[in-house]
């Protein structure tokens, strides 16, 4: 087959993230089109791009270019593709809210005209993130970074910086928070209430606090702090200052802290901080074993366990029985499970659950003691994969935004006559797609008869744009069986391999 | 950076917040529709689009 590749290099046009993947779709679907990106020229976008042979040769970008790549059947094919995507940039845009209101060209204009301006909420290419963010603090701001791909000496150095400001620096990679009941990023309409969380994870942050809302109680802020706040090189300076913010806030009676297992110095020096607070504590460390708490601080390895814990051991989901659920399911003799998540934590949470009913786990986010994937054969154990993790979202946004990223794996694990169990979560709120379930459905309806039992977990509440209960509905008229939580999909998921193997 | 009621970042919790949205545009309207005043910066990338000056370019605050 004869294979063309035309390039489009715009100079200085800029497109979030989002709003390119929209147009790349656009143009991949069109007669001919072999592979399409509408990619910034950051360093490592150009170098994805050419290792997808998608760059013309001698073709030399930077990182405010915009080049759109079209790898086509023919030539006509590629410049009919090219002049399509070309139109689209050109079209003006529609008038909506964000279009007509003011909008200045940096941070400090925007300072300067509105003083009241206290937080910024980051999210451009990692590249760039830390100027913007340090631009933010030199103006005594808040921060909220999404951006990832930020060097840990960035981080520790921003981190720094704000402490001996009095500011707050959440993230980078932070996905969510919630502060006065302003949406920051990926997060969910909550029912305003005294339960405070901070943070390490962002998927872990908004199942506590959906499970919470859900349940009848409510949140009063959730504080995220960034993946690594709790390793070594960064010494949990931002949980330090979360906790004492809470500690000092007279709407919150109990707080939450969630995050995967800490470096020992740090676990050591935010449980002793924890120990001097007023306020007493749910210390949810994901996958560690019981650790040294004050008096006024409970443990749970699971995010369920954090929220019951929170809400005074209150039972999520008590109707639910797994195994009356499972002894429904017709047996097939298999006993493979394969977990495909959008949230890392929920990723995680399935490995301690598994991992604890006996199972041999292999995750490519594996928690200490699961085998990480990739490194040796991982010889019939349950693949739980977390979706989110670089090596699927180099380049593309996030599966929250577009769940597409799941789809392959998904035909696949319906293909795979090992598995008796595939386990999927969908995550709700602000910054989510539209409508998850719409986009899941449609890949599984055609599968055969013989699949594997699919089993969902809704992230999210009856607020939330998209809505819990009418995302719950789609899912179980297309079959998949939906449990109330994360943590029972994945004890629904052991169960019905045990019966299958009875 | 404190004044009498604390340092700052204890009283973001106790303020109203309001934001400055610098790279995806989605996030604005979700904000608005929560009631929180933002405005969205018309980024593009500093410096010419080189990381490594628009990083040295914001330490020297410019």
């Amino acid at each position: 087959m004869n294979v063309v590749v035309l390039n489009e290099v715009r100079k200085g046009f800029y497109l979030d993230s989002v709003a390119l993947m929209r147009l790349s779709r656009e143009v991949a679907g069109s007669p001919g089109v072999i592979e399409a990106a509408l990619m910034m020229g950051t360093p490592s976008n150009a170098a994805i791009m050419r290792n997808a042979g998608l760059l013309e040769e001698g073709t030399a970008v930077k990182g405010n270019d915009l080049v759109i790549a079209v790898k086509a059947e023919s030539e006509t094919a590629a410049r009919e593709a090219l002049d399509n995507a070309i139109k689209s940039l050109d079209k003006p845009k529609s008038q909506g809210e964000a279009q007509s209101a003011w909008r200045p060209h940096s941070i400090a204009a925007a300072v300067k005209n509105r003083p009241e301006i206290n937080l910024a909420l980051i999210s451009v290419p990692g590249e760039f993130a830390a100027a913007e963010a340090r631009k933010a603090l030199n103006r005594g701001l808040h921060v909220l970074m999404f951006s990832d791909n930020v060097s840990l000496e960035d981080e520790l150095s921003l981190k720094q910086q704000a402490r001996a400001a009095g500011l707050l620096m959440m993230g980078p990679d932070c996905g969510t928070a919630v502060i006065g009941g302003a949406p920051l990023a990926f997060a969910n309409k909550l029912t305003r209430g005294r339960i405070g969380i901070v943070g390490a994870s962002g998927t872990g942050t908004q199942e506590v606090s959906c499970l919470i809302s859900e349940a009848g109680a409510g949140i009063s802020h959730a504080i995220g702090v960034g993946g690594r706040d709790l390793k070594k090189d960064i010494g949990g300076i931002t949980t330090l200052m979360a906790i004492d913010a809470f500690d000092s806030d007279p709407e919150t009676d109990h707080v939450v802290l969630i995050s995967k297992p800490p470096h020992p110095d740090v676990a050591k020096s935010v449980l002793q901080r924890i120990g001097k607070s007023k306020k007493s504590f749910t210390v949810c460390f994901i996958g560690a074993s019981e650790v040294e708490l004050p008096p006024n601080a409970r443990f749970s390895p699971t995010l369920k366990g954090a929220a019951e814990l929170a809400l005074g051991h209150q039972k999520i989901g008590a109707g639910f029985d797994a195994n009356a659920v499972a002894s429904r399911i017709p047996r097939n003799g298999r006993g493979g499970i394969e977990g495909l998540f959008a949230g890392g934590t929920l990723c995680a949470e399935a490995q301690v659950i598994l991992a604890a009913a006996g199972r041999k786990v292999a995750s490519n986010a594996a928690i200490p003691g699961v085998l990480k994937l990739g490194v040796e054969p991982n010889d019939g154990r349950d693949r739980l994969i977390d979706l989110g993790d670089d090596e699927y979202t180099r380049g593309r946004p996030h599966p929250m935004i577009d769940p597409s990223v799941r789809d392959e794996a998904l035909r696949a694990a319906l293909r795979n006559r090992d598995l008796s169990v595939v386990l999927l979560d969908l995550v709700l709120g602000y910054g989510a797609h539209a409508d998850p379930a719409e986009h899941l459905t449609k890949i599984v309806t055609d599968r055969g008869r013989d699949a594997p039992a699919l089993i969902a977990s809704v992230v999210g509440t009856e607020q939330d744009p998209q809505g819990r209960s009418a995302q719950v509905r789609k899912l179980e008229q297309a079959g998949i069986l939906v449990a109330p939580s994360n943590a029972q999909a994945c004890e629904l998921a052991v169960a019905i391999v045990q019966n299958a193997g009875r | 950076m404190t004044d009498q009621d604390g340092p700052q970042y204890q009283q973001l919790l106790a303020r109203k917040v309001e934001v400055v949205n610098v790279g995806l545009e989605g996030f604005v309207k979700d904000l608005r529709d929560c009631g929180i005043d933002v405005v969205h910066v018309d980024w593009k990338p500093s410096a010419g689009g080189d990381p490594q000056m628009a990083a040295l370019l914001a330490k020297l605050g410019v």
